[in-house]
């Protein structure tokens, strides 16, 4: 996987999450090329586009689009099933989950997105296990008292 | 000064913004707020005007100004500070800012740390956007991280490891020890990252992969239980079991077998399992079943399973699923190489996806449909690919054009369904067609020479509905000047021939001149054409006419060509017709690279600059050939029934000066228009042609002959053999005079028999200096794939004590080692 992209109709970005470094220019290249092909796309067509080499895969939850830019050997069906596990898991979270929520929190979806894939592969295949992870961090996450009394550096 | 606001108030503030200007004004306002927190360096309230900052980032606005305040973050002891230090750091640096080196050493720390969540922070930021230096610092402790037996470690510093190794291919050795047990672990985490990490490793060492076909029954086995087990809640997905994992073993069993027929065969099982069982009613079963299938077409599978993985694409092409149908046909067309006549099976189904509407799985079919068309269904799939391009969409014309010409050419039944196809395609989608296949085109027409009559009427009378498709009108307008004699007499066989009147023939190509419609390129065709048609039509004095306005265009071009065309009709009036002559029949040019054969065939000048036109695509060095042809010997390759452009005898010095302007002598860029040619070291202009044509010509000691001597003129055959292409021999002829009196205007032509191509370049000079005092040196190439024995038929023409002198002459004697 080369990115991840997350962004309403209205082709504001949500979140993204870069595999590969590449400039800023080229992300919003890639931005605007993205939201403009995928938002136009008809109701009831096809999941997958080519972009220059890249396979794009993409799939809509509600308002929200979630679109990945991959290379020609990885599996696009399965990338359907990547991104619907995502899904699952941000619903775990935060229940019920809407666009809303990812925007208030959207430093949460990173978490949880970290804890799901690493450097464009998928790195637990276990719900459970997220979930348990990201409780535990969540925990480890100091309260307004514990933060303000501890020590920094 | 009051306590920064939460990330919370912000965003429902910004939210609140009714245009782009607002929130701007507000985002600017709260930056500007950041910027003296982050001045005052307040520990307490970094982490949240980061968090902020990193909000307003993902809405597109400048953030970089905290970029070094996610480092302060990630080097607090703070977990929160942490987290959004290390988030910052992934979405704000990357590895070509110098700061990011900065983090090396918190990462190492973090790397240690005794909480394994901060590990975890740092082993996913390295795996994310480590630098190859943070890479080559950090691998050993990624390394020592594998080899714990935390599995949520493990499974992170494998996948960091895998990063590691895409940025710094050499560290893969040291990843190796640790490998040894990966594949036992009982975790599917782990398990999953672990064949992530060998099938990177296999796919970038071919040692590597030798030393992992090993594992391949192991693979098989977890495999196995995988697809045997019971349910297993967590892994679960619609009722298989970790489909990740399963997929991903299959690409790694896929490259392990690619070359290997014992581990291909230790595979043949499992995989007949897997295609056989899985659940195809949802995508997750269809997702393996399509790493099956590509698994099965590229290891050394045998045949039972072929068939079965091709049928198993041909029951995806009827699924009604969109996305299934659009990848049975990518994966169709990546077989449809090796397994032509299976896939052939599934033809009209394919053909059938060109009706559907969705516009990726169009593409697709269009694609496969090309790839599918052979000698025996050439006639039905044209006329399917005729209608989709008919109505397909625009972004698709131009490669369903192009497709079409290439298969037409490849397969066409009979030279009249060709010229009809190619009609069909000019008239529909004619200014979508790329630029290219005009010349092509043209090529194609001209050779097929008992079509000229009936092509060049079906031409005219498309015309004359519509001129505005740019490359029909450049295709018509050559063909009328070149076979408007055709068009007027009134010839046709194949097709009731129409009357039509030279006026009318010159009232359509005038009126391509001055339409708004024409490009510049389309106006250069039609005045060439125009004054083609001065030989084969009589209203010369019309034609004059024209060329004579141009003269004075605007448009540089056409004024050159219009200014050589009257010179053409004042000074050169006895050369016109010998230069506007019908063109002979070309040879498609092979391209070898840089002894790359270009097959001359004399062609006139007029046409010479017309074909220059085309883009640079198409064999720039073939218009300098061209030219060099003209000022050399004239060339023909295999012997040409139609008639011979025959060099006026003279021509030599005074085409020089005629195509002056063209600036001949610069070398090889000397063509007039702006695609000039990349300068070959054979083609120098200079006359000094047979020094250092080629890199690494080795004289291969091949002696040398006499070819002719007579009256005092003796030539001589030299060989050499250019090595890049031994099958090219390099024939320098000399030439010297005996008699007391210069041989001036001295003029070489050769041609060889139809299985050789011949190439000859420039002579020295066109003055063979009485008495042996010099000798003039030509330079033929000779390709001779056949291996055949060399002949070749000699013309010599020059002035001598103020005749002209002619002669014939062949040459059989040459030595075996030229053409063996």
């Amino acid at each position: 996987m080369h990115f991840l992209l997350l962004f309403n109709r209205q082709s504001r970005l949500r979140l993204q999450k870069w595999f590969m470094p590449v400039s800023e220019r080229f992300k919003r290249k890639v931005i605007r090329d993205m939201t403009m092909m995928v938002v136009g796309r008809p109701a009831r067509s096809c999941n997958f586009l080519q972009w220059r080499d890249l396979k794009i895969v993409y799939k809509r939850y509600a308002s929200l689009y979630f679109c990945v830019g991959m290379e020609a050997e990885d599996n696009e069906l399965l990338t359907l099933e990547v991104l619907h596990r995502y899904v699952e898991m941000l619903d775990k979270y935060f229940g019920n989950v809407c666009e809303l929520d990812l925007i208030f929190n959207f430093e949460k979806a990173y978490y949880i997105l970290d804890e799901f894939l690493m450097g464009g592969e998928v790195l637990e295949t276990s719900k459970i296990d997220i979930g348990v992870a990201i409780e535990d961090a969540d925990v480890l996450q100091e309260t307004l008292e514990e933060y303000m009394s501890k020590q920094t550096y | 000064m009051p306590a920064p606001i939460r990330l919370r108030e912000l965003i429902r503030t910004i939210r609140t913004a009714r245009t782009q200007a607002e929130e701007r004004e507000m985002i600017q306002k709260e930056c500007a707020a950041i910027r003296s927190s982050f001045r005052e360096e307040d520990n307490t309230y970094r982490c949240r005007n980061v968090a902020k900052l990193l909000y307003m980032h993902m809405l597109g606005y400048p953030a970089h100004f905290g970029q070094l305040e996610c480092l302060k973050l990630i080097a607090s002891q703070k977990f929160t500070d942490k987290r959004i230090g290390y988030l910052g750091a992934m979405l704000l640096l990357d590895e070509r800012q110098d700061v990011h080196l900065l983090m090396t050493n918190c990462i190492k720390n973090d790397l240690n740390h005794s909480t394994q969540y901060v590990q975890g922070l740092a082993l996913c930021t390295l795996g994310c956007m480590g630098s190859s230096e943070m890479c080559r610092d950090l691998a050993g402790e990624v390394e020592k991280l594998l080899k714990t037996s935390n599995s949520y470690l493990r499974k992170k510093a494998a996948l960091c490891a895998v990063h590691v190794i895409r940025k710094v291919p050499e560290l893969m050795e040291m990843f190796l020890p640790a490998t040894k047990n990966l594949l036992s672990e009982k975790n599917h985490g782990v398990l999953h990252t672990s064949v992530v990490l060998l099938t990177e490793m296999c796919e970038r060492s071919p040692d590597m992969l030798s030393h992992f076909r090993k594992l391949v029954p192991q693979l098989v086995r977890i495999l196995k239980n995988l697809i045997m087990s019971g349910y297993s809640p967590e892994h679960d997905v619609s009722g298989i079991s970790d489909p990740f994992l399963q997929v991903r073993i299959l690409r790694l069993l896929r490259i392990l077998g690619r070359s290997d027929d014992d581990s291909s065969e230790a595979m043949n099982d499992i995989l007949a399992q897997v295609a056989t069982n899985t659940e195809t009613s949802k995508n997750v079963g269809n997702a393996i079943l399509y790493e099956t299938v590509l698994t099965i077409m590229d290891i050394k599978s045998e045949s039972g399973l072929r068939v079965l993985a091709i049928n198993i694409l041909g029951r995806f092409l009827l699924n009604n699923d969109k996305n299934i149908r659009y990848v049975a046909l990518t994966s169709l067309l990546k077989t449809v190489q090796t397994d032509h006549n299976a896939v052939q099976r599934h033809r009209s189904t394919i053909v059938d996806c060109l009706k559907d509407l969705d516009v990726s799985i169009k593409r697709r079919a269009m694609e496969l449909s090309f790839a599918l068309v052979n000698g025996n269904n050439i006639r039905g799939m044209m006329k399917e690919l005729l209608y989709f391009l008919d109505s397909c969409d625009p972004d698709f014309k131009a490669d369903c054009a192009s497709g079409v010409f290439l298969a037409a050419e490849k397969y066409a039944p009979s030279k009249r369904w060709h010229i009809d196809t190619i009609m069909r395609v000019l008239t529909t989608s004619g200014s979508y067609v790329r630029d290219d296949s005009v010349p092509n085109l043209i090529q194609l027409i001209t050779n097929s020479v008992e079509m000229h009559a009936y092509t060049v009427q079906r031409l005219y009378k498309a015309l004359l509905d519509d001129i505005s498709q740019q490359p029909l009108v450049q295709v018509s307008s050559w063909c009328i000047g070149e076979y408007g004699d055709l068009l007027v007499s009134g010839q046709c066989e194949e097709e009731e021939p129409i009357q039509v009147t030279e006026d009318e023939v010159l009232d359509v190509l005038e009126g391509l001149l001055v339409s708004n419609l024409s490009t510049p390129v389309t106006r250069g065709y039609s005045l060439t054409a125009i004054m083609k048609l001065s030989t084969r039509f009589s209203s010369v004095n019309r034609i004059k006419k024209v060329v004579s306005i141009y003269g004075s265009s605007i448009d540089v071009e056409l004024q050159q060509r219009a200014v050589e065309y009257n010179a053409m009709f004042k000074k050169y009036d006895h050369m016109r017709p010998a230069l506007l002559e019908r063109m002979p029949i070309m040879e498609k040019s092979s391209s070898n690279g840089p002894t790359e054969m270009v097959q001359t065939n004399g062609e006139t000048e007029p046409s010479a600059l017309e074909s220059k036109h085309p883009p640079p695509v198409t064999q720039p060095t073939n218009q300098a050939n061209d030219l060099l042809d003209l000022l050399g010997g004239n060339d023909v390759g295999p012997v040409i029934q139609t008639s011979m452009p025959t060099k006026p005898a003279s021509s030599g010095g005074e085409l020089l000066d005629l195509l002056g302007d063209l600036s001949l002598t610069g070398g090889p860029t000397s063509a007039p228009v702006s695609t000039g040619p990349p300068p070959q070291p054979g083609f120098l202009l200079d006359g000094l042609s047979s020094q250092n044509l080629f890199n690494d010509i080795s004289a291969a000691g091949i002696p040398s002959m006499t070819a002719y001597n007579k009256n005092g003129l003796k030539i001589e055959f030299t060989f050499q053999r250019a090595t890049p292409n031994p099958n090219i021999a390099v024939i320098t002829i000399h030439a010297s005079n005996t008699t007391d009196a210069d041989m001036t205007e001295f003029v070489f032509q050769a041609a060889v028999p139809k299985t050789f191509q011949l190439q000859l370049l420039s002579p020295s000079s066109n003055v063979v200096p009485a008495l042996n005092q010099g000798t003039v040196t030509q330079v033929i190439r000779v390709l001779n794939p056949q291996k055949q024995q060399l002949r070749m038929r000699i013309k010599l023409m020059y002035s001598h004590k103020g005749s002209a002198v002619q002669d014939l002459a062949e040459v059989n004697n040459f030595p075996p080692q030229a053409w063996q």
